[in-house]
């Protein structure tokens, strides 16, 4: 059997991201140590080809492999995003992989071919191929959490991490397998057809649900999938930490969505009830528990699990509601996960290079005092601070904004002023690392206080997320109006 | 009429001097924001002249899209309510700078740079004419507030700080609720004009009410949700405490009526009674809990709790007197409050102290400071002749119209007024001298002087000349009234428009002779 080559043509740039990760663990033994950031520039030089190739792909849809894999305006908008938050953390991995003496070359292999997980996840029309995309993504990602092979924390976060990411996988296996018994197929256009003619009352389906929500649960990091969540985005060293903060959840978003629209999007009636329960639990968690967080990635990971919150209300109102408020309320949740990479990858990124005495400082106690030592990095870190808790004129506010205006347009005013009210409250654990660094002074010798470490690849990291949360706070735009095209629509 | 960008200009001329302040030395930061506040200030004034004091509408319009969908404007405008405040705003702020030169000693540019910027959001606030572009300046002020009381504030300022921060942001959050609320039911538009316009149905106005008023009330702030008040003005620096009390307080009551009285006509008729009951409780508790202090900062905290109490109390008896004096009161308050904490400030930064007990009998060693802090304690208590008197008389002058019982009741505070101001000023001038710092008490230097002159000539040439202002709100004024359509309200108008309007004229005859002829067509 010979593939079309219209095929290959069409899934090209997810070829050149595998292409050149096996380029790069075959150049890994061959060079030196100290040669090792050609690898970083070889990567960013597939990420530039492939945004140049998708963009090329956006407007018009179509089907490849059978219609296994789809290239759509949708895809294509996660996947410039997913493009450009992996050159960011490739960048920042630069900075961040010298500072930790890490030379491991095949760490810019495993990006891609996370990356190119993640791309299948979001061009996937069939369960089976999201399924392997999301395996693919979720495997690197566990040898990456573990990379610090010295350090106990970070090898416990990669086994937490695999030990359920697994067990997830299993349980999402298992609503495919129920799925394609109601259906008799795993396509996406197939399971929407037979539920239209079986209808929606069928117990199985509701399990298969259900299961699918678990297992999509786990890489959204939603509660109550969301126990690996602190752990992991702690031990794992920073870059990967916000590789996954981001990229990792842009993508399950982009798969979770397909499949509920484009497959189950018949039952959005049941699901959009399951995830009002779980984004109100997620809103109330993931916002009250990083209030008390003593360590600064820990507070980030309660905080992205928040967000996840935010983005789901989204999902919410689309689902409850047809027509043209569900084609709002999915661009929200494409425009506020766009917002959340920018915002979250900065302040990783400088989370990951705030060190002292060689190590890194992730103790909230370790910014005290940061705004008279680094007086850049704590007004940078202020701007992601301030954005993530949703004050204008930042992006935070614009994608917020946007989610709670596809709630009141819903008619789901009610959950607009929850979450409001825990957007309140968010305030107060974002402002007090603005009070830590502004308002306290340092304690300890000077030679034990934490100081960035910068290089110019850090700078330009911490540049490009400025840039995208004060621009994109100022001048939205451009990007609303790309989430509005690539938004689904629920048919 | 202009096609010239007055309002674009003044608005955004101190954002940029905040971004060179951040690059420069902390003197040249000093003499930097100086030089853009008196420019900003300068820059303001031709439209004192410029304005149209029988439009109605928004003059200086300026209009340009800046989210294409949903709608969101970028349009500024100034009518005769917002135009006081805005003057005010930019006449306040080189003082905010003086005052600091030399009490502000660390990170100076940052400090510089955080008073320019909130001098961008406050007057954003006051010209935006798009409810959204309005939230946005609105919000985007915490943060420099929250950096100025946390970073440059007393000893409890970490406190302070997150109380304010956190009272007024879960204020306003609601009021974002209500403004997408708005938004759908109101045509699908955020021009504020539009909306005013349009009518809703009585139970959405009335959760818009509560919305609009958890954002407003916080921050006016109206009993009781006043308690962030007197921590963040004790706890803040002096220039904080000046934008706090001057101008901060002010976009509470200017919320009210910009967006309150016109947009929820019925809501506000009948939630008429809470909101007076809620002002002449906040004047009396203020002026009592003002007389219980022995911190002079908490004390005129406190009086600003029972002033401001004055301006929501014309607002809500709605009629002409009460909001134009309502609006005087705004400005009056900025400049006697204002100049109260200008003037502790500098006490504060020659004894450290801002107890009573340390600080008293300064007629001696400070004779000239004694003068100007007797003025504006004066001033404070409504003493004829000073500005103070015009914005407190026709409030109750209002309220006499709308009852005469809470009129009683609010000329109350003004009797309280004169018991804690006076009793202030017997210990703070006249008392016997704190010996611990009689030695070094050096009197106003030139730097200080100028801060607080012109302050003073304003306090007289409102006082004295009220009519120029009130003669350029009129006509806003008279078109707010005149779309509050609810039925009782204009029954009581009709009732009651003469004698109140004699009133004003006679008020304005006998205070400024000079101006009779401008009264005498209103």
């Amino acid at each position: 059997m010979t593939f079309p080559l219209q095929d290959l043509i069409t899934i090209l740039p997810e070829l050149i991201v595998i292409g050149m990760a096996c380029l790069i663990l075959a150049l890994d033994p061959i060079l030196e140590a100290s040669k090792k950031d050609v690898l970083a520039w070889l990567t960013l030089g597939a990420l530039a080809i492939c945004i140049g190739l998708t963009s090329s792909q956006m407007p018009g849809r179509v089907s490849a492999f059978s219609g296994m894999v789809v290239v759509d305006a949708y895809a294509a908008f996660w996947k410039l995003l997913l493009y450009i938050v992996t050159g960011l953390t490739v960048l920042l991995s630069l900075a961040y992989l010298k500072a930790e003496r890490l030379s491991i070359g095949e760490y810019y292999g495993f990006i891609l071919l996370a990356l190119a997980g993640m791309m299948v996840m979001v061009s996937g029309a069939d369960l089976l191929t999201i399924y392997l995309g999301t395996e693919l993504m979720s495997l690197s990602l566990y040898v990456m959490a573990g990379l610090k092979r010295t350090e106990a924390r970070s090898l416990e976060a990669s086994a937490k991490y695999f030990v359920l990411g697994a067990f997830s996988s299993g349980i999402l296996l298992y609503g495919i397998s129920l799925l394609f018994g109601l259906a008799g197929s795993t396509g996406l256009a197939a399971i929407a057809a037979a539920i239209a003619t079986h209808g929606t009352g069928d117990p199985l389906l509701s399990l298969a649900l259900v299961l699918l929500t678990v297992g999509f649960g786990f890489k959204l990091a939603v509660v109550p999938f969301h126990m690996w969540t602190p752990d992991v985005y702690q031990g794992a060293p920073t870059s990967v930490t916000a590789f996954m903060a981001v990229a990792s959840k842009a993508a399950s978003f982009g798969a979770f969505l397909r499949v509920f629209v484009e497959g189950l999007g018949a039952a959005s009636a049941d699901w959009s009830v399951l995830f009002t329960v779980i984004c109100l639990a997620t809103l109330a968690l993931g916002n009250l528990v990083a209030i008390v967080q003593t360590n600064i990635k820990r507070m980030l990971a309660y905080s992205s699990i928040a967000h996840a919150g935010y983005a789901l209300i989204g999902v919410v109102v689309a689902g409850g509601h047809r027509a043209e408020g569900a084609s709002t309320g999915f661009a929200s949740v494409l425009l506020y996960i766009a917002i959340y990479s920018f915002m979250t990858l900065g302040a990783f990124a400088l989370i990951g290079m705030l060190r002292k005495e060689g190590q890194e400082s992730d103790q909230i106690e370790d910014y005290a005092g940061l705004a008279k030592r680094e007086p850049l990095a704590a007004f940078f870190m202020l701007v992601f601070l301030v954005s993530l808790a949703g004050i204008p004129p930042t992006a935070g506010f614009i994608g917020k904004f946007y989610i709670f205006m596809a709630a009141v347009n819903g008619g789901m005013t009610w959950l607009a002023i929850v979450a409001v009210i825990f957007a309140a409250i968010s305030a107060f654990y974002y402002l007090r690392i603005v009070m830590v660094m502004y308002m306290r002074e340092a304690e300890g010798a000077i030679a034990t206080q934490s100081r960035l470490e910068t290089s110019p690849a850090l700078s330009l990291v911490l540049a490009c997320a400025l840039a995208g949360v004060v621009l994109l706070g100022l001048f939205p735009n451009g990007l609303w109006s790309l989430a509005s095209q690539a938004a689904p629509l629920l048919k | 009429m202009t096609s010239f960008p007055w309002l674009s200009l003044i608005v955004f001329l101190p954002l940029a001097g905040a971004l060179l302040c951040l690059l420069v030395k902390a003197e040249a930061a000093r003499w930097l924001a100086l030089g853009v506040t008196v420019a900003d200030f300068v820059l303001s004034l031709p439209l004192w002249w410029l304005f149209d004091s029988s439009s109605a509408g928004m003059q200086f319009v300026e209009r340009a899209s800046w989210i294409s969908s949903p709608p969101v404007q970028y349009n500024l405008g100034l009518d005769g309510i917002s135009f006081p405040l805005v003057l005010m705003t930019t006449f306040l702020m080189p003082f905010c700078v003086t005052v600091s030169w030399t009490a502000i000693d660390k990170r100076v540019q940052l400090f510089m740079s955080m008073l320019l910027v909130m001098e961008t959001a406050m007057l954003g606030v006051f010209v935006a004419l798009d409810f959204v572009l309005f939230y946005v300046f609105w919000e985007a002020m915490l943060i420099p507030m929250y950096l100025l009381i946390g970073v440059w504030g007393g000893p409890n300022r970490l406190y302070a700080a997150i109380k304010f921060f956190l009272y007024t942001l879960a204020g306003s959050v609601l009021l974002l609720v209500a403004i997408l609320a708005l938004y759908f039911q109101g045509g699908h538009t955020f021009d504020i004009l539009a909306l005013s316009r349009g009518t809703y149905g009585a139970s959405l106005q009335m959760w818009l009410f509560l919305a609009f008023f958890a954002a407003f009330a916080v921050k006016v702030p109206m009993f009781p949700f006043h308690t962030w008040l007197p921590d963040a003005h004790v706890e803040a620096p002096t220039a904080g405490s000046v934008i706090l009390a001057s101008v901060l307080l002010k976009m509470g009551t200017y919320g009210f009526l910009r967006f309150t009285l016109p947009m929820l006509p019925d809501a506000t008729a009948s939630f008429t009674k809470p909101m007076i009951a809620l002002s002449i409780i906040a004047i009396i508790y203020g002026a009592y809990m003002a007389l219980a202090q022995t911190d002079i900062k908490k004390l005129i905290a406190y009086s600003s709790v029972s002033h401001m109490g004055f301006v929501t109390l014309g607002i809500f008896v709605l009629n002409i007197q009460g909001i134009e004096g309502a609006v005087m009161q705004m400005v009056n308050h900025g400049i006697t409050t204002g100049g109260l904490f200008l003037c502790v400030g500098i006490i504060y930064e020659r004894t450290h102290s801002r107890q009573i007990q340390d600080n008293t009998g300064l007629a001696g060693p400070m004779p000239r400071y004694a003068l100007f802090l007797m003025i504006f304690a004066l001033s404070s208590l409504g003493l004829p002749g000073t500005n103070s008197f015009v914005g407190e008389f026709l409030v109750l002058a209002g309220t006499f119209v709308w009852s005469q019982f809470a009129t009683a009741l609010a000329a109350l505070g003004v009797i309280l007024a004169a018991a804690y101001i006076l009793w202030l000023m017997q210990r703070v001038v006249f008392g016997t001298p704190a010996a611990a710092h009689r030695a070094h008490l050096l009197d106003l230097n030139a730097r200080e002087t100028a801060t607080l002159i012109p302050l003073i000539i304003l306090v007289f040439a409102l006082g004295i000349f009220p009519n120029p202002l009130l003669s350029r709100m009129h006509a806003s004024v008279t078109h707010l009234i005149g779309g509050l359509k609810g039925p009782a309200v204009a029954v009581e108008r009709q009732q009651t428009s003469v004698p109140a309007d004699q009133a004003t004229a006679t008020i304005s005859a006998a205070l400024s002779p000079s101006s009779s002829e401008q009264a005498a067509p209103r």
